[in-house]
């Protein structure tokens, strides 16, 4: 008798299941802001991304003053205006070009002095190049100082000073970059962008949605019937899951398509990795909402929790090396922190399961726990009966 | 308006996420937003065994920016330690360096970098050839006796050690108080319209002007009380001296939150409930806050988008916080950035009115 009940109640609990990811899906297809989530937003993000966000730094606007106007000191000044790091403009007055430092027109200032071709002539005395620039932005003051230099030297040697500049010929760097040669900043940032569309479909889409039922109080009559809690919340995450994945894959397909990005792995570990990662977000989701039962609450938290440290500290622009131990200690319950990388490897190193396979399972390991703390928090008391 | 203040404090839920978030994203923000690059991974390939090496591998294990070393064995671990990230470069000091480098022949060591990591990759490279540069300096003083080498004198105005969070910090005085705002004003009409009080303002003796007014102006307040708590952290928690002038920077506040203020009417105008409203915010804030030379300089951006960010409030004031903050910027150039928000709140001000009143009529 027990055992045929059981079997009983594993049968219909399918149905059931099934039933209610059904009109769950039914729900998703017909309600138009969902689709545009899912379609609209991945499109809209890549652009603003692939744009928007770059640390290529090229063009850097640049004054020269000219305190020396021998022809020396004019190839040196014209060698910067060549070159494409920088977009430079010359002139004589140092006071003109501080105060369009200030204003922010300029990142740097470079001042060929006085006594520049003097020194370089005479060889007793080093010339001098002065280089300013603008602290206010820290990333764009290290480039304009590095390329400074390197355009200096260049010069030098170019123009047969090289017996003074033997500085580098002993011992020589020869770099090789690894994956991604041209060094486009976009490769590394894309998947940084997919990520996080993942992250707010999953995370930001469940929540508000069961928190309006909630709300609604459409959750309480879908209680007292005989669904179980497992249930309904199996048929919220499975045609999410799938509104999740489609909106991925069509994510990528837009980075391959539009900003011509290298895919060196497999499908199969890209489905891998996003399903773990989609999953995790979905299961934050439906905590949240669960916690909170507040539409309003339920959009905060979500951004708190999902959108900020999938941005910050994942690792796609900022290092999450450089950070202090303790953000570091945070960023390993971050699953983006896991995520982010496995796409960046999989997009322009290909299938390195080193790196894939426990990152998959660090992931699944936090779904499983807030998938738990939710059946937990989830008041069905009914079912006991 | 003193009932709008009420309904924005009264509410335990909206009083705690008006104060907790902005602290929470100033210490993330603060410390975690850095382009600088630290405790790298490196691993050593030394095929020479001699002392050139020996000296290099020694100097870069004295600098702090490299904190973890992987002695490799051969060619073989080099594609799994860089594959698995376990190092971020691989110097490769070949056979026979020090031989060639002391006969006066001159060699290459190799460097392999992870280009996944772009930016840390370049600026670590850059970081290795200053060590070895310096390395290459004393070697040839040490063979030759003249030697003169060009110098550059190279300083950092404004923020001379480069440190990040003096850029990351100022900035955030004008991204929380955006959202912060925006969030208020947004969600603040649509609220009212799910609830239904929206209707009772309407027919209550106010004007559609009190009503706005009534919007606009608690939003203004919290604006800035919330920009005044970052900056007081800004100067007493991450120690960043604040060189201009507080009356140029509480006489541009105004016009920015007023910006700000006129795009969530709009958001709130537009919207029929919260989750809309939300989703309207989010539509702006997004690109608000990816372009405004926050995350990444705007300069870096094609031409054709430069010239669209100039519809956002928030790149103008970052230019006029952050010039003010360390730059002492002259009233001249905080004006030139005021002007653009004058012109956008002008634009959008009106129009999100004219919204408002076809909904309400």
């Amino acid at each position: 008798m027990k055992v045929t009940q059981k079997g009983k109640s594993n049968g219909s609990s399918w149905i059931r299941t099934r039933a209610l990811m059904i009109k769950e899906s039914h729900q998703i297809i017909r309600d138009p802001s969902s689709l545009l989530i899912a379609f609209a937003l991945p499109f809209i993000m890549l652009f603003l991304f692939g744009y928007g966000l770059s640390l290529d730094t090229n063009n850097l606007k640049i004054g020269v003053v000219m305190e020396d106007l021998s022809n020396d000191a004019r190839s040196l000044a014209y060698a910067f205006a060549n070159t494409s790091y920088f977009d430079a403009r010359l002139g004589h007055s140092r006071k003109y070009f501080e105060n369009e430092l200030i204003s922010g027109h300029i990142r740097g200032v470079i001042v060929i002095p006085q006594d520049f071709t003097e020194n370089l002539r005479k060889g007793e005395v080093s010339p001098k190049l002065q280089v300013l620039s603008d602290g206010s932005e820290p990333n764009s003051a290290t480039f304009v100082e590095n390329y400074a230099s390197g355009v200096f030297l260049t010069w030098l040697i170019a123009n047969g000073y090289e017996n003074a500049t033997r500085t580098s010929p002993l011992l020589d760097v020869e770099p090789r970059f690894w994956f991604n040669p041209e060094l486009s900043s976009r490769n590394t940032i894309l998947p940084g962008c997919i990520t996080i569309i993942i992250a707010i479909i999953g995370t930001l889409l469940t929540a508000l949605v069961v928190a309006r039922e909630w709300e609604r109080g459409t959750m309480e009559s879908l209680m007292v019937t005989p669904v179980k809690i497992r249930e309904i919340i199996i048929s919220k995450i499975v045609p999410y899951f799938i509104l999740g994945m489609v909106s991925m894959l069509f994510s990528v397909a837009i980075c391959m398509v539009l900003f011509g990005m290298p895919f060196r792995g497999s499908v199969f570990a890209l489905c891998i990795i996003s399903s773990a990662f989609l999953l995790v977000s979905l299961a934050g989701g439906l905590l949240i909402s669960t916690l909170s039962k507040n539409q309003f609450v339920a959009a905060q938290a979500s951004l708190v929790s999902a959108f900020l440290p999938t941005t910050l500290l994942s690792g796609f622009i900022f290092e999450i090396d450089s950070m202090p131990a303790i953000l570091r200690a945070i960023t390993w319950v971050v699953p983006a922190s896991y995520f982010v990388p496995s796409l960046q490897t999989v997009f322009l190193a290909g299938d390195v399961w080193p790196v894939l396979l426990p990152a998959t399972g660090i992931m699944m390991l936090i779904f499983i726990l807030l998938f738990t703390i939710t059946i937990m928090k989830s008041p069905k008391r009914l079912e006991a009966s | 308006m003193v009932k709008e203040f009420h309904a924005v404090w009264r509410d335990k839920k909206t009083r705690f996420l008006l104060i907790f978030p902005p602290v929470v994203e100033l210490i993330i923000f603060g410390y975690a937003a850095t382009l600088d690059v630290k405790n790298v991974s490196i691993g050593i390939l030394d095929e020479d065994n001699g002392p050139v090496a020996r000296e290099v591998a020694q100097r870069i294990q004295g600098s702090t920016f490299f904190t973890k070393y992987h002695y490799l064995r051969g060619r073989s671990e080099i594609k799994n330690i860089i594959d698995t990230q376990k190092a971020m470069l691989v110097i490769c000091f070949p056979q026979n360096l020090s031989q060639d480098v002391s006969s006066g022949k001159g060699s290459t060591v190799q460097v392999i970098l992870d280009g996944r990591r772009t930016n840390s990759s370049q600026i670590t490279l850059g970081y290795l050839s200053q060590i070895i540069g310096r390395y290459n300096i004393q070697l040839f003083e040490s063979t030759s006796k003249h030697v003169i080498r060009p110098e550059i004198m190279i300083r950092t105005w404004f923020n001379p050690n480069k440190i990040y969070c003096w850029f990351t910090v100022p900035s955030l005085i004008g991204t929380i108080m955006a959202i912060e705002v925006i969030v208020i004003t947004g969600l603040s009409v649509a609220r009212e319209r799910e609830l239904g009080t929206f209707e009772q303002l309407l027919v209550s003796p106010l004007t559609q002007w009190e009503i706005l007014i009534g919007k606009t102006a608690p939003s203004m307040i919290i604006g800035l009380l919330e920009g005044t708590f970052i900056l007081v952290i800004a100067m007493i928690v991450f120690q960043i001296p604040f060189r201009g002038s507080f009356f140029y920077l509480y006489f541009s506040i105004p016009f920015y939150l007023l910006s700000i203020i006129a795009f969530g009417l709009f958001i709130s105008s537009m919207a029929k409930t919260q989750q809309q409203a939300f989703l309207g915010i989010f539509v702006f804030i997004m690109p608000c806050f990816l372009l405004s030379g926050f995350m990444t300089p705007v300069e870096n951006m094609p031409q054709w988008l430069q010239q669209l960010v100039v519809i956002n409030p928030l790149k103008h004031f970052l230019v006029i916080v952050k010039g003010i903050f360390l730059k002492d910027m002259p009233f001249s150039d905080v004006v030139e950035n005021i002007y653009p928000m004058i012109f956008i709140s002008a634009a959008t001000l009106p129009f999100a009115t004219w919204m408002f009143r076809k909904r309400l009529g």
